[in-house]
């Protein structure tokens, strides 16, 4: 090893809680559903689920970063892995959510019915 | 292949000598970080196309918290969300158990290692019954429905709006049709299908017996509930019926969209196999902890690869776990 090594214990158990924490929030709102925020939207999307997916990064970022070590690595390494992923999934997301959209769109408005 | 070769005692050779590391990592941990992009990818793939076809059918997809609502020992109690909250945290404790052993590794414990792999796999193990377990009431189903001529799926309710299922209303006719099976000496004439428990007639006679049942079509209403119909509509819609649907399957399910159920087992299933295989790669490295293979290294550098991988799992379920049960 080139780098020295210290214990990271005391760092292990501080993500442990936090991401605990989060979930524990995720799953209290999934329950409660707060209609404040399930029937308040912006851009497109309601309020809960741009609190659910902001936290499911929020929780992603800290298993890549803290358990998998990425904090440690050369940023070489680290942008490497993390730039393609980011940009190939939001092409991804953007290309089919937008068709699937289009297709709901084709449904809805033709004058053949696909489903009675 | 000069540069895979890994030494007894410098696991970190590249091809081109000691001091040169390309990203500053050695080739095992570089390569496990591809993979696992590759990997990312492809899972990637699979929720986007589930997002697709959610878009697609938006008004129409069953809701999380009416499909999920089973806890162990808690029978006709609807509990959504605890049981995959369960999961999660047994999921984020065992990465926990993980990230210790490559903490324990670096400092050359083997015991601790060696406990600390042992955990991770129990927990593994827990995470995988726990969802056989949830797929079981997944594929069992609890209420069943009916399938229209046109492909729609219809639920039923009582007054209230509660949750009615098959076996509470429908009646046995005589004369339906049976199954075929070889032990009936028809082995010639065997059913291509499981029948389900009731045949249409026998829910429609149920249906007519049963003045205050209603049904409750697919479609969402502007507060995100199920539409329920009149009783002049709801018996005119089961005219329709063609098929009785009990639990789910590849082809249809009582949920409503088949979709959801196909996307439901091919996702959670691909992510189970991952953390099968994860489970297994961990008893192989903890037996090579336990034979003091690495010790002899003086580099626990494996364990550090397998902790990659087995991370990657739980952060597949973290997002898993909010596009099946959250959003």
């Amino acid at each position: 090893m080139s780098h020295e090594h210290v214990s990271n214990t005391k760092r292990i158990w501080f993500v442990f809680a936090l991401l605990s924490a989060v979930t524990t929030v995720e799953v209290i709102l999934g329950i409660i559903k707060p209609a404040s925020l399930e029937f308040n939207h912006f851009v497109g999307l309601n309020l809960l689920n741009w609190i659910f997916y902001i936290l499911t990064i929020f929780k992603a970022y800290y298993i890549v970063w803290a358990f998998m070590h990425m904090e440690g690595e050369k940023s070489s390494l680290r942008w490497s892995v993390v730039s393609p992923v980011i940009f190939l999934v939001l092409y991804l997301l953007f290309i089919l959510l937008t068709e699937g959209h289009y297709i709901y769109g084709v449904f809805k408005d033709s004058t053949i019915k696909w489903n009675f | 292949m000069e540069a895979t070769v890994t030494t007894a005692n410098n696991e970190k050779t590249w091809g081109g000598g000691h001091e040169i590391q390309p990203l500053g990592a050695s080739y095992g941990k570089m390569m496990m970080w591809f993979f696992i992009v590759s990997d990312a990818l492809t899972f990637s793939g699979f929720l986007a196309a589930y997002g697709f076809s959610r878009f697609k059918f938006i008004e129409t997809w069953p809701l999380a918290d009416e499909v999920f609502t089973h806890f162990p020992f808690m029978h006709g109690v609807s509990a959504p969300m605890y049981y995959v909250a369960l999961m999660t945290f047994i999921l984020i404790f065992s990465s926990v158990t993980m990230v210790l052993a490559v903490d324990a590794g670096h400092q050359l414990k083997k015991t601790k290692v060696a406990i600390y792999m042992f955990l991770t796999i129990i927990g593994g193990f827990i995470f995988v019954g726990s969802q056989a377990w949830e797929w079981k009431n997944f594929i069992k189903g609890e209420y069943g429905a009916v399938e229209t001529v046109g492909g729609s799926l219809l639920q039923f309710v009582d007054k209230d709006g509660k949750r009615v299922a098959l076996e509470e209303f429908a009646v046995k006719l005589p004369n339906q049709p049976e199954q075929l099976s070889r032990a009936k000496a028809k082995w010639f004439m065997e059913s291509a299908e499981t029948l389900p428990t009731y045949s249409v007639a026998d829910v429609q006679a149920g249906f007519k017996a049963h003045p205050e049942l209603l049904i409750r079509t697919e479609h969402l209403t502007a507060e995100k509930k199920k539409t329920v119909l009149s009783r002049a509509e709801s018996e005119a819609r089961l005219n329709q019926a063609k098929y009785v649907v009990e639990g789910a399957n590849l082809i249809r399910n009582e949920y409503g969209s088949k979709l959801f159920a196909d996307f439901f087992f091919f996702i959670t299933g691909f992510h189970g196999f991952h953390v099968f295989s994860g489970v297994i790669i961990n008893i192989i490295i903890f037996f090579n902890v336990l034979l003091g293979t690495y010790e002899k290294r003086r580099s626990y550098e494996m364990v550090e690869k397998v902790g990659l991988y087995w991370h990657f799992v739980d952060l597949v379920w973290v997002f898993v776990f909010t596009v099946f049960y959250l959003v």
